[in-house]
């Protein structure tokens, strides 16, 4: 519109805005004014005043469709109407508060759980990390690609990152990374002791992520070295945390380990490292250089490193990847030894992070997806139903000559109130789900990422927006197909009516049956995975058991007879405990983690070939420690007290180990050589298998004394009656008094340990179970709906039958066959999309089939069940109908 | 309400917009003059001139204002604006232009 056209119009907008009665009774004038003067001009020609009044009005037309279609040129005339109708709208659906309440609820929670969970998919999996130019970060990882054992995604060893990093220099800039390393942070200036979680990273580290201290410096090459000051950098939250936000916290000396670093920066508090390997938690980060021991940074044979790569301009992840592969290979024909890898393969730094929980998350996507399109399919049902019973009401008012499109539009109207107040609920429902997960699940990588922003809100409109169409337009189709004849007709007498609006909420419905199938087989599965999981076996009894971590400085406890002193005098103090029945110590408890393993050779069988050993995973124990974790003994006996130090050359062995490397012989009395130092361990008996990890099937474990071996660090296993909990003060006591800057750490009873390691499968089983159990209810909801409908429908007929001699049982089968039609339909079609749908959650399963057939019967059985008892409440119904009265009430 | 055939319907825009041209007038005598320039051909009820007013007064090509008539009454005036003089010239070169063509096809004789 042109400017001058805009001078003309916009007081006449105002007007229509503002002063719309004006406008109204102006108009009104207006003709009035016409007639008078046609009924004048009449009277001038001869009329009789009555006469020229008739003509008047006859030449006018309808006077009131004038008025309406005059208004209709007026501005604002739409948005007016739209008010009009919603206010319609408001009115018919709070003349049903119960209908509008649950239709409103049942969105709400559609609505919510996807923009919650889409919320987290985008936050997690899609944003880029917070790193200057993030696409170009890549991890690389060793990989042994061997046929007996493949095993990608293997941490590196720092010789072989040398090698890398030398030979690749213009293909990429490299870091190293050590995040699961740990400090016992001394208690000083009257702070308590603690263990901390650390990282070691090379000078070029934060520079090479492009992260920028927020207070002091970053570090430099020359922190990264052997003979440099000792330095360290905290993250903001410890900062915070444990120096209260100190402002001159550069500068000040922190105890790791009992030696004193230098406090050179603080990391920004949006500075996360998360990795498949973990690192999010990292509090304190220091020099590889400086901190690791020399032996492990030349080693080719010991991972404990993770690397990070930052492409150059022009360069890309396969090309990198090719080369360092390529070195891999020779470093390998270079060190034929069994501990180097022969190959490594590289990722993106964000498909790092969030590897674990791409799947998960997609499948509770999913799962969210259906509840909401099972959402918009019951209340479109509702609607429909609703759109039923004021048939007449349409019929007529199209009879009355109402505009089609204003009907369509007053059925739009009431999806979008219904959506739009779903959606404003969901959002706090979605809200409070991403406090809650935020809260709940600190260990899933990125959790930090999680916000509701801008997109996240565009994406809720989008989703109320498709739910008002989705459930308007399928209620004001079936609204419009009728002829009005047949809706007056069909209204006067209503014994066979609705059919083919029956027929459409069948359709939605056996879709509705479908897809709730699929999210029942889902749940089940993963319920089953988890079952599974909980159940599996750790070898050991799990009730009863407290653990707790103690980890000795080496720069305080130099000699090993300190270590084993403390370690001794300690376990003596909690034996000693009232209410403790027995303690042990152990390097790392079962469920605990890998942490160590070793190759041997048995002296006793013909020597192997160059490169290979027998791969045992070491444990350090104290002879008391398998009674107190009530590992069985099953030949041979424990540790004497006098095997320790220099006489610990003993070990026990797992039956696994038993069984596999000594086949049909017995083990005690033959002895063990470690391949790399040449050492000689005698076998002395043989214990029961234990997992290292509760979803990993346990390992060939070799058990050494703990007093001896150069261990520093132990877990104390505490044995009691009942209450282990109550053990953890007490213990810690102990600790405290034996040495006051010693922290505790991992305390937690072995049901608990298992409990966390298996909550990522808890979390997704019960999540998806959820939504499926929602699932089922509205699906339930839907059956017994249309069938109530149709029974209150064909009433009559009924009434008719019955007196004219049907059987009431005849009548019930009848309808209950006719009622659960949709949901048989529904099952045939769930089942085999469950089929293809499971595959692609097979990675989230644990010692479960995807195509469990005792998951699938149980989902059918239930489906068939929930149908049953839906369809049976308004069938029943309906065989006891009374006939008299049926007839009467017409 | 009589319906005006359609070609007749797209033209009465056009149609008012020239009787305003002369002089502003109000509705009845709008509705008089264009009884009077076209006869009965034109079956036009009074009342569809309402909202075809209306709409060409929100378009910005007619202006609407009540003034005082004879035997003190009122009565509401419209005109032509600056903008509606123009829109109509173009209109009416344009149906010149049209009619002009539809004539020369309906004079063609048969051969």
């Amino acid at each position: 519109m042109r400017l001058e056209q805009w001078i003309y119009t916009i007081p006449l907008r105002v007007r229509a805005l503002f002063h719309r009665n004006r406008l109204d009774s102006e108009l009104d004038d207006e003709i009035r004014d016409h007639l008078d003067r046609q009924i004048e001009f009449n009277v001038a020609g001869g009329m009789s005043p009555e006469e020229a009044r008739l003509v008047a009005l006859r030449r006018l037309g309808n006077a009131a469709l004038v008025r309406d279609k005059t208004r209709a040129t007026w501005n604002w005339n739409g948005l007016e109407q739209f008010f009009h109708d919603l206010r319609i709208g408001m009115r018919t659906l709070s003349r049903t508060p119960g209908f509008t309440l649950v239709a409103i609820l049942v969105m709400a929670l559609g609505i919510g759980t996807n923009v919650a969970l889409f919320t987290v998919v985008r936050s997690v999996l899609l944003k880029p990390l917070p790193y200057s130019d993030p696409g170009r970060l890549a991890l690389l990882y060793e990989a042994d690609n061997g046929e007996e054992h493949p095993a990608p995604w293997l941490p590196v060893d720092a010789g072989s990152f040398w090698e890398w990093q030398r030979s690749t220099q213009s293909l990429a800039q490299m870091a190293l990374v050590s995040p699961f390393q740990g400090y016992n942070v001394s208690g000083e200036g009257g702070k308590l002791p603690e263990a901390v979680e650390a990282a070691w990273c090379t000078g070029n580290f934060l520079s090479l992520l492009g992260v920028q201290p927020m207070k002091g410096r970053a570090f430099a090459q020359d922190d990264d070295r052997p003979g440099a000051p000792a330095t360290a950098m905290i993250t903001a939250s410890f900062w915070k945390r444990r120096y209260g936000a100190d402002p001159a916290i550069t500068g000040k000396t922190i105890w790791l380990d009992d030696k004193p670093h230098t406090i050179i920066g603080v990391l920004p508090p949006t500075f996360v490292y998360s990795g498949a390997f973990g690192g999010a938690t990292d509090q304190i980060w220091t020099p590889v250089r400086h901190e690791a021991p020399a032996a492990l940074l030349n080693t080719y044979g010991d991972h404990e490193f993770l690397v990070i790569a930052r492409l150059a301009p022009g360069v890309s992840l396969a090309t990198l990847a090719a080369r360092v592969d390529a070195l891999q290979k020779q470093i390998k024909s270079a060190h034929p030894e069994p501990a180097v890898h022969p190959g490594a393969i590289s990722r993106t730094m964000l498909d790092d992070a969030v590897q674990n929980y791409k799947t998960p998350l997609y499948a509770l996507q999913g799962a969210t997806g259906c509840v909401l399109l099972i959402a918009c399919m019951n209340v479109a049902g509702l609607l429909v139903a609703r759109a039923a019973s004021r048939n007449k009401e349409f019929a007529v008012r199209a009879a009355l000559g109402g505009g089609r499109m204003r009907l369509i539009r007053e059925r739009l109207i009431e999806s979008l109130l219904i959506s739009v107040s779903g959606g404003a609920l969901g959002i706090l429902l979605a809200w409070a789900a991403l406090a809650w997960l935020v809260h709940a699940r600190h260990d899933m990588n990125r959790i930090e990422a999680i916000h509701f922003d801008g997109v996240a809100a565009a994406f809720t409109l989008a989703v109320i927006s498709l739910c008002t169409l989705f459930s308007g337009l399928i209620s004001a189709q079936s609204a419009d197909r009728g002829n009005i004849l047949a809706g007056l007709q069909e209204g006067s007498r209503s014994h066979s009516g609705g059919r083919s609006r029956a027929l459409l909420r069948r359709l939605l419905l056996t879709a509705e049956v479908g897809l709730t199938v699929v999210l029942l087989v889902g749940a089940g599965l993963l319920l089953k995975s988890f079952q599974h999981l909980r159940s599996s076996d750790l070898g050991v009894p799990i009730d009863n058991a407290l653990t707790l971590r103690v980890g000795l400085p080496n720069a305080r406890y130099k000699q090993g007879e300190q270590k084993i002193a403390f370690f001794e005098q300690l376990i003596a103090r909690v034996r000693a405990l009232p209410g403790v029945s027995s303690a042990g110590l152990v390097s790392e408890a079962p469920g605990e983690g890998w942490n160590g393993d070793d190759l041997m050779s048995i002296v006793e069988h013909p020597p192997l070939l160059k490169g290979q050993g027998l791969d045992f995973m070491l444990r350090g124990v104290d002879p008391e420690y398998f009674s107190a974790i009530g590992l069985p003994i099953f030949k041979g006996r424990t540790f004497n007290h006098d095997e320790r130090g220099d006489r610990a050359n003993v070990v026990l062995i797992s039956r696994g180990a038993a069984q596999q490397y000594f086949p049909g012989e017995d083990p005690i009395g033959k002895h063990l050589r470690t391949i790399d130092e040449g050492g000689v361990w005698t076998v002395i008996g043989v214990v029961g298998d234990v997992r290292w990890n509760v979803a990993k099937p346990p390992n060939p474990t070799l058990y050494w004394p703990i007093y001896g071996n150069g261990y520093n660090f132990a877990t104390i296993v505490v044995r009691t009656a009942h209450d282990a909990d109550s053990m953890a003060i007490p213990v810690q006591k102990i600790v405290a008094q034996l040495d006051p800057d010693l922290p505790v750490s991992n305390v937690m009873t072995l049901r608990e340990a298992i409990g966390k390691s298996t909550i990522d499968s808890k979390f997704d089983a019960i999540l998806v179970m959820a939504f499926a159990i929602i699932a089922l209810v509205l699906a339930a909801a839907g059956l017994y709906g249309v069938l109530a409908y149709l029974v209150a429908q064909r009433m009559v007929e009924f009434g008719i039958r019955l007196a004219l001699g049907a059987q009431r049982k005849a009548l019930l089968s009848h309808l209950l066959l006719d009622g659960l039609k949709p949901a048989m339909a529904g099952l045939l079609i769930g089942l085999p999309a469950s089929a293809v749908v499971v595959r692609l959650i097979r990675s989230m399963l644990y010692e479960t089939e995807p195509l469990d057939p005792m998951v699938f019967g149980a989902v059918a059985g239930l489906l068939l069940f929930v149908a049953i008892a839906a369809c049976l409440v308004p069938a029943w119904y309906a065989s006891r109908l009374d006939p008299i009265r049926t007839l009467r009430t017409e | 309400m009589s319906k005006p055939s359609d070609l007749v319907q797209g033209t009465l825009d056009l149609l008012v917009l020239k009787i305003l041209a002369l002089e502003p007038l109000h509705g009845w005598a709008l509705s008089q003059r264009l009884r009077q320039v076209s006869g009965d051909v034109l079956q036009v009820s009074d009342g569809s001139l309402y909202p075809a007013l209306h709409k060409l007064e929100n378009q910005g090509w007619i202006h609407a204002e009540w003034k005082p008539t004879e035997n003190n009454r009122r009565a509401k005036f419209y005109s032509l604006t600056r903008l509606g003089r123009k829109y109509l010239e173009k209109e009416a070169a344009n149906w010149e232009r049209i009619s002009t063509a539809i004539s020369g096809v309906l004079r063609l004789t048969e051969v």
